[in-house]
Formats: C-alpha cells, structure tokens, sequence
C-alpha cells in the first residue's frame, strides 16, 4: 500500500475526496494539482498509452479558473479534480475519435450531458481516454491508432472497452475517469487494472453525446479509486435530460450521505451461475474471500440460482450488434469523419469509406447485425433476443425479490497478454459473459478491486436491481473501509 | 450455421461495406463460429414471451413543444468533408 505523499510531486496519488479536501483548504491549487497528473501523464504514458489525445494547455486554463471559483467560495467537491474521458464521449472543442479512423480529427461542437454537468462544477479535463473502437472490444486492442498497456503488466490489456481510463487511474494519470458500459466495458477494464467502476442503471445518467453503440444498453459511469469517490461523480452526473428521451424522470438522491459503511442485514445473493468450471482458480478464492469478508460486516448470505445465465451471451451478441448496424449506418463520409476521395458514385464511395474508416470487429458487429436483421432471419435471431432479454430480467426480478444485491466475480479471468485472444472472436466474447446480463437487464452494478491472482487485480461485482445505485456504492464502501486492496498502486 | 462467401457478400452489400477477398473469407468462418454461439438460444421457449423494449417500461416520452436554440449552420458543417458555401457536397445521387 502506498501512502499518499502531499508534496507537489505526488499530488497525483490523491483521492477525489483527497484532493478536494486540501483544495477547499486552500493547501494546494487545481493548477498544482492538474500539474502533477501532467506530469505523471508525461512520465508513464509512453508505457501505457492510455490516452489519445492530452490537452494539457486548456487543462491548465480550466485549473485557474476553478482556482478563481474556489477563491470566491464558488465550488463544489468536484471543482478543481482533474480527470480524464473516454474518446467515445463527445467533448466540445477537444477531438472525438471513438478510437476510429472513422472519426480521426472528429471536433464536437457540444458536450456530452456527463461532460457537460462535470465541467459545470469546474473539473479539468486532462484528455480522452482511448479504447476499443466505438466501444467493441474488451481488451482495448481494437482501437484503430494503438492498444492500452495495462499498469499492473505492461505485456497485458487492461481489458476494455474502456481500457484507456481504467489504466489512466490506475497508474494515477488522472484523478477519475468517466467510461462508458454496454457489455461490461466499465467494469471489466475496473476490475483488469484494480480500480473501483460503476455502471449505473440504464437511463440513470443521460446518453446524449455518448457515440451510439447500441442505444438500449449503453450507459456513462464513472471510474475512480473508491466507491466514496465514485457517488461524487454519479451525483454529477445522473439524472433526467431532455435530450434523452429514455433518461428517467426519477430524483437523484445524495449518494454520498448514504455511504454509512453499515451493512448489517443486507441480503447479499451470490448466483451458483457465476462461479462456472473454467474460471481462474484465483479469481474464484479472491471472490469466494470477499464474499466471506461481507458477512464479516453483517450481510446476509444466500445462495441464489439465475438459469437464463448461459444464453446472455448469445442475446447480448445478437441485440448490440443489431443496434449497433443501425447506429454505424450514419458514418456515410457526408457530414462528418474520413470520406473517401477516389472515384466512384455515391454508393461506392459510401461503402469505400466505411471499408477503410471501419475496423475489423466494427465491420464483424455491423454485419453480424445486418444479418440477424435481416429479411428470412429477422424473427430466429432479433426476435428471439428481444424475448430471451425479458426472460432474463424476469430471473434478475425474481432473485431480487429474495435479495438487496447479487456478489459476483467481474470476469472469470484477470488480464491476458496483449495478442492472446485478438484471432478468435468468440474467445474474446466469453471473457465478459458475467457482465453481458446486467447490460442486458439495465441493472446498476459495480466492480470493486478484491485481491490479486498472480499478481493481476481482481474485481469483485455487485449487482443490485433498477436504481439502487446507492445501496451498491454502500456496500462497496463497506468493503473498502474493512480491506485495502484498493489502496494498492502498481509499480511503473 | 455456416454463412457462405456469397451470403457474407450478400451481408456486406446491405450494411454498405467494400470488404477485400480477405475479408470475405475470414468474415464466412467467423460469422459461422459466431452464429453456432446463438443455436443455445432455440432450446429455450420463449412462446408468447413479450419482447423487452424499454427496459425499465418507458415509452412514448412527450415533452412540450417549445421552440430553442439549435446548431448554427457553420457549427453544422464545421466537420463536413466537403461542402460548398453553407451545403454539404454530396456526389450524384441520380444518373445524368
């Protein structure tokens, strides 16, 4: 465990909660500060590559400016933190790749919603984080310029899709990051890299400016160092917006007064489903363990049972590459991102331009999803999916009428070296088949660092039903006052 | 099921997608691969199961009708590929 050191240089290994702390007390500055992750970004990121793009000049603009805003007693727990965004979040005036060639040199006019209410509070965007292009992967290898290198081993991914940031907090190159989750790309990167990630209910946090993957199980949540940390930057960012039609219309409740660290009597299910022959001996122990330390601190244990388990991966694979089909369908080289310039008509140069501006597993997901859509095989795949996905929230319903929350590993597996899984799809796919059905139910679900196999961090999952976001960041916080694992930084 | 170069070329023409020799190729057995994931599926009943649309039930969000800013026209084009005055340039859609 390392102990934080608040000389200028070691800022970067602050907490959000830390941080904002000595910066209300006006013991250090947001430019000191911003200048520490700067520097840290200098320092590691030729290892890691865990971002695209560091905007390290208007990072220290904002960071005067939330100086300004602090001096005047103007400024909440987030005014000042330095954090980092995933490149699939629409930043105004910062370039959006998506980690495509496709959107290569892209400059939003606007902000996402989530940018937008964090920058409001006066945080300071460090740059964007890269990842699996448009979001589809799960080691970070897919994006188009170059893989993430994982803190912990460098030979390793730090899983993905948002790969980028759950390294970047990792490796303290920045204080938060907000990810995005629509398979497990929030959690499966958390877990892969020892940091604490959160993806919300869907429709909690607003997907505008989010780049449409697949519009039902997208959801922005943040990335950070603890579960206290991360109810600051839900509370930012939740809630109701009118320029998404499916964001809920439900208050937000104060995440952080709800982390009261008792957990006594909380009914914690744990799904036999989850803990299948095949999954990494050290993972099982490091769950098993975490498990056992809950009721340590009170939860009610109970085994539970989710039999729709084994076919999520197959809705899951045929739901988001059917969306994500009709999604892709605007990259057209008209408005916006590469455009072929050779000869041709109109259509050639359209499917020119998605032929080069495309990935591999971007061109897999859009055909496997033009196909399930289409005519003669519609009703076999799509269909079926869409009434499979109700069988599998009905499961999720049932159980959680017996329990507050489900105990789960993240992935059967901690991270893998770079290249081992890139030539076989439907290798790649099983490594997040215990995050795929939260996604595909629309639950809130967290991963919480646990321990270690063979030095590689493993997550723990928790999983609650529809909105009970603060009941999993409490008991996450529980664990994280009782342990230290997520304390642990990895040596660069 | 096996998916044929000739489906896959099929596929590739309805998603608007040039794809090499190569690609056709390698996208025939993974797609094939992939779709033997899904056969787990026709073993679960699913008669008169409704479909999921929404999947916490909302549906037909309405908001008045107000009028509000928009994008200005050079915000709009600013990452046109190419454009001419205030317009997109898009190729011939119809044949001279």
């Amino acid at each position: 465990m390392t102990v934080p050191d608040h000389t200028v240089n070691h800022l970067w290994q602050l907490t959000v909660a830390e941080a904002s702390r000595l910066l209300a007390a006006k013991e250090i500055s947001s430019v000191e500060l911003t200048r520490s992750f700067l520097q840290r970004i200098e320092e590691v990121d030729d290892r890691l590559s865990a971002y695209i793009t560091v905007t390290a000049d208007a990072a220290l603009q904002q960071a005067q400016e939330a100086d300004r805003r602090i001096a005047a007693g103007e400024y909440t727990a987030l005014t000042g933190i330095p954090m980092q965004i995933k490149d699939l979040l629409c930043t105004e005036g910062t370039t959006t790749t998506c980690a495509s060639r496709m959107l290569e040199g892209y400059v939003p006019v606007y902000n996402a919603t989530a940018v937008g209410r964090l920058r409001e509070q006066g945080t300071v965007l460090l740059g964007k984080g890269n990842m699996d292009e448009f979001g589809m992967g799960s080691s970070t290898e897919n994006s188009a310029f170059f893989p993430t290198r994982n803190p912990w081993d460098t030979e390793r991914v730090p899983g993905g899709s948002s790969g980028g940031s759950a390294a970047a907090v990792a490796a303290g190159e920045a204080a938060f990051a907000l990810g995005t989750d629509t398979g497990g790309s929030i959690r499966q990167p958390a877990s892969f890299c020892g940091v604490t990630g959160l993806k919300p209910t869907y429709g909690r946090v607003s997907r505008y400016g989010l780049v449409a993957y697949a519009s039902s199980l997208d959801q922005v949540g943040p990335i950070a160092r603890d579960a206290a940390d991360c109810a600051v930057i839900l509370e930012a960012i939740a809630g109701q917006d009118r320029f998404d039609a499916t964001s809920l219309p439900v208050p937000v409740p104060d995440y952080r007064a709800g982390l009261t660290g008792d957990i006594s009597g909380v009914r914690v299910g744990v799904p036999s489903e989850y803990f299948a022959d095949g999954m990494d001996t050290g993972v099982r122990a490091a769950v098993t363990a975490a498990i056992e330390r809950l009721a340590d601190l009170g939860a009610e244990l109970r085994e539970v049972s989710l039999p729709t388990t084994e076919y999520a991966l197959a809705c899951y694979y045929i739901i988001a590459p059917s969306e994500c089909s009709a999604n892709l369908a605007r990259y057209d080289g008209v408005k916006y991102g590469y455009s072929h310039q050779g000869d041709g008509d109109m259509w050639e140069a359209m499917e020119r331009t998605r032929q080069h501006g495309f990935g591999p597993e971007v061109k897999r997901r859009i055909m496997l999803g033009a196909f399930a859509l289409s005519s003669g095989y519609y009703d076999a795949y799509y269909h079926k999916a869409q009434q499979v996905r109700t069988l599998i929230r009905e499961d999720f319903d049932r159980v959680f009428q017996e329990v507050d929350a489900l105990a789960a590993p993240v992935s059967p597996l901690v991270a893998f070296p770079i290249g081992e899984r890139t030539d076989d799809p439907v290798r790649m796919y099983l490594v997040d088949v215990y995050t795929l059905p939260v996604n595909i139910a629309g639950l809130p679900a967290m991963s919480v660092p646990c321990g270690f196999s063979d030095g590689l961090p493993v997550g723990l999952q928790l999983i609650g039903p529809h909105l009970s976001e603060g009941r999993l960041l409490n008991i996450a916080h529980a664990y994280q006052q009782a342990t230290d694992w997520h304390n642990d930084r990895p040596s660069l | 099921m096996p998916i044929d170069r000739e489906q896959v070329k099929h596929i590739a023409a309805l998603a608007r997608i040039s794809l090499s020799e190569g690609e056709t190729e390698s996208f025939a057995q993974q797609l094939s691969d992939i779709l033997d994931q899904f056969e787990v599926l026709q073993s679960l009943d699913t008669t008169g199961v409704t479909p999921t649309a929404h999947v916490a039930g909302l549906d037909n969000v309405m908001r008045d009708d107000e009028p509000g800013s928009s994008l200005e026209s050079e915000e709009s084009l600013l990452n046109a590929p190419r454009r001419r005055g205030d317009l997109f340039q898009v190729r011939a859609v119809l044949d001279e």
